[in-house]
């Protein structure tokens, strides 16, 4: 029986793999391996394309999340949203980069473990708002910043928001992921009510918190000691 | 009549193309045909997807991509205003800028918890297979009508606007869902199951602690290869999960479940292939290094991984 799995369609995740060390373009690697992929599962040109074509029509939801919003959160910022946020923060004396990012994790988290996962997301909240702020407690309480500082702030507002996102939303209980998860134990014959599932996660969900909490306030040492170092170099 | 996700489709696909006529016609993108052209068939897929024969889809699917990967795509120089402008804008509009920007999360919200349920002549009004994306493009709506009054702009403004940031973000807009269509052929050609035979059939599972680090760390692993954790949990949990660690050792499977799956989220932390949580962002926020936000949640996703070993190892058998 063990015979019987075919290990050739892997060289899709080898051409992957190469391809995101060698730094090609993402998205040529993404169609390669679809090529390989296709070649190594014996399927015929046309049955290829037949299913990239069923497969993209599928998905064409997704991008739909980014592209919606783009229109008003971008004439909003043409008139001065984001210099408000900045301007707002500005005048909070205790905030600093790491403070803020820590309290938008908490609420990130917490509202999607009440299901409210459309709160918060990189296009509505991040770029707009989250990052903006965190810039700017950070350049009062610091001055100028060097630009690779700012870059890193940014990055860590918008991973602030996905171990939010991700560790708070598996334990609501009407959670696609629950759903999911419940599906596949009962198909093997195993019977679990999905709250136990939605509960089993809050020990991580608190892990997660804890650790990336502890991270952002690293950060705020970590912007100390680079604007420290520009102003020795200087 | 029921407000459905395909409205949206045709929604974003008069917006893509827009955003390629803009290009065209805009002489300071220095490949304007070729922008104009890949963003023009994107809203072709959008607006006409279902009517073009599945193989043509495909085909148009490739040639994006080598558009894209051959730096046929370039951003054009659109007219901001002065940051003085800027500056005087916020300080006149004030507080009631986050106004439509909150708005927005607040319909999606409304949307998806509240008029879910909600019937109009023994019709849904929102699409419930896809409420939270319907949701949000009512909320995306509603944001743009609320923007352009608060600012006196036309929505024609907020169509140049988000052309602006698609210019800026270039080929990262399709990227995730190239991958997810790589994703789909994965589990068509039984990548899958080729994963789950290396990994069960070369690792010993002899020790309870051996058993549950090699059930993590392959959640981690092939959420990592295939950019996505609800591919990686049927496979693992299949493969070992429910075999092994409940099966064997009599583990709890909803603390199986639960840690398992949390253990491929560490996993869609650290990949490019999560390309709209990983990649998109770095575009929309505009950084140098793609990879930067994949590095920032680097230290915080292993340990979050190394912490679920131990968690799933002391608490499936209480």
């Amino acid at each position: 029986m063990q015979s019987a799995v075919n290990l050739w369609p892997l060289l899709g995740v080898v051409v992957i793999v190469v391809g995101f060390v060698l730094r090609a373009n993402p998205v040529l690697v993404a169609v390669a391996a679809c090529g390989v992929t296709g070649v190594a599962a014996a399927m015929s040109v046309m049955t290829l394309l037949e299913t990239l074509g069923a497969a993209f029509l599928k998905t064409r939801n997704l991008p739909l999340i980014l592209l919606l919003p783009l229109a008003a959160i971008g004439l909003l910022e043409r008139f001065g949203l984001r210099d408000r946020a900045q301007a707002a923060i500005g005048k909070v004396r205790s905030a600093t980069a790491g403070r803020l990012l820590i309290v938008y994790l908490f609420a990130r988290e917490s509202t999607a473990a009440l299901g409210l996962t459309s709160l918060g997301g990189h296009p509505t909240m991040v770029r707009p708002l989250v990052a903006p702020m965190a810039e700017a407690a950070a350049e009062a309480q610091h001055g100028p910043l060097p630009q690779r500082i700012r870059y890193r702030i940014r990055a860590m507002s918008a991973a602030t928001d996905n171990i939010g996102l991700f560790f708070g939303e598996d334990i609501f209980v009407a959670f696609g992921a629950i759903v999911l998860m419940h599906t596949i134990l009962q198909a093997e014959g195993i019977e679990v009510n999905p709250l136990h599932i939605a509960l089993w996660g809050i020990p991580t969900a608190i892990t997660a918190f804890v650790i990336h909490a502890w991270n952002l306030r690293r950060l705020d040492a970590e912007i100390a000691r680079a604007v420290l170092d520009e102003k020795g170099a200087a | 009549m029921t407000l459905s996700i395909d409205h949206f489709y045709i929604l974003v696909g008069l917006l893509l193309a827009a955003v390629a006529i803009m290009n065209l016609v805009d002489r300071s993108n220095p490949r304007r045909v070729t922008t104009a052209l890949f963003w023009g068939l994107y809203a072709l897929l959008y607006l006409a997807g279902e009517a073009l024969p599945l193989a043509a889809v495909g085909a148009l699917m490739i040639g994006m991509a080598l558009l894209a990967g051959f730096g046929g795509v370039k951003a054009g120089q659109p007219k901001a205003l002065a940051p003085e402008a800027r500056q005087a804008s916020a300080a006149r509009l004030g507080n009631r800028l986050f106004i439509p920007a909150l708005l927005l999360p607040l319909v999606t919200v409304i949307g998806a918890t509240l008029l879910k349920d909600v019937q109009l002549g023994g019709l849904p009004l929102l699409d419930p297979a896809h409420i939270t994306i319907v949701s949000m493009g009512c909320g995306a709506v509603v944001a743009l009508i609320a923007a352009c009054w608060l600012t006196r702009a036309t929505p024609l403004q907020g169509v140049r606007e988000a052309r602006r940031l698609v210019d800026a973000m270039s080929w990262a807009v399709v990227l995730p869902h190239i991958l997810a269509v790589l994703g789909l052929l994965f589990s068509e050609a039984g990548v899958g199951k080729a994963v789950a035979h290396l990994t069960t059939t070369y690792i010993g599972l002899d020790s309870a602690f051996i058993a549950v680090a090699v059930y993590c760390l392959g959640m981690a692993l092939f959420t990592i290869v295939m950019g996505n954790g609800f591919a990686a949990f049927p496979v693992m949990a299949g493969g070992v999960g429910i075999p092994v660690l409940v099966g064997v050792y009599g583990a709890n499977p909803a603390v199986m479940a639960a840690i398992g799956m949390f253990s491929a989220y560490c996993g869609t932390l650290m990949t490019p292939m999560a390309a709209n949580f990983n990649i998109v962002p770095a575009a929309l926020l505009e950084l140098p290094d793609k990879n930067a936000v994949i590095r920032a949640q680097i230290p915080s996703a292993l340990p979050i991984l190394v912490a679920n070993i131990f968690l799933l190892y002391f608490l499936m058998n209480l």
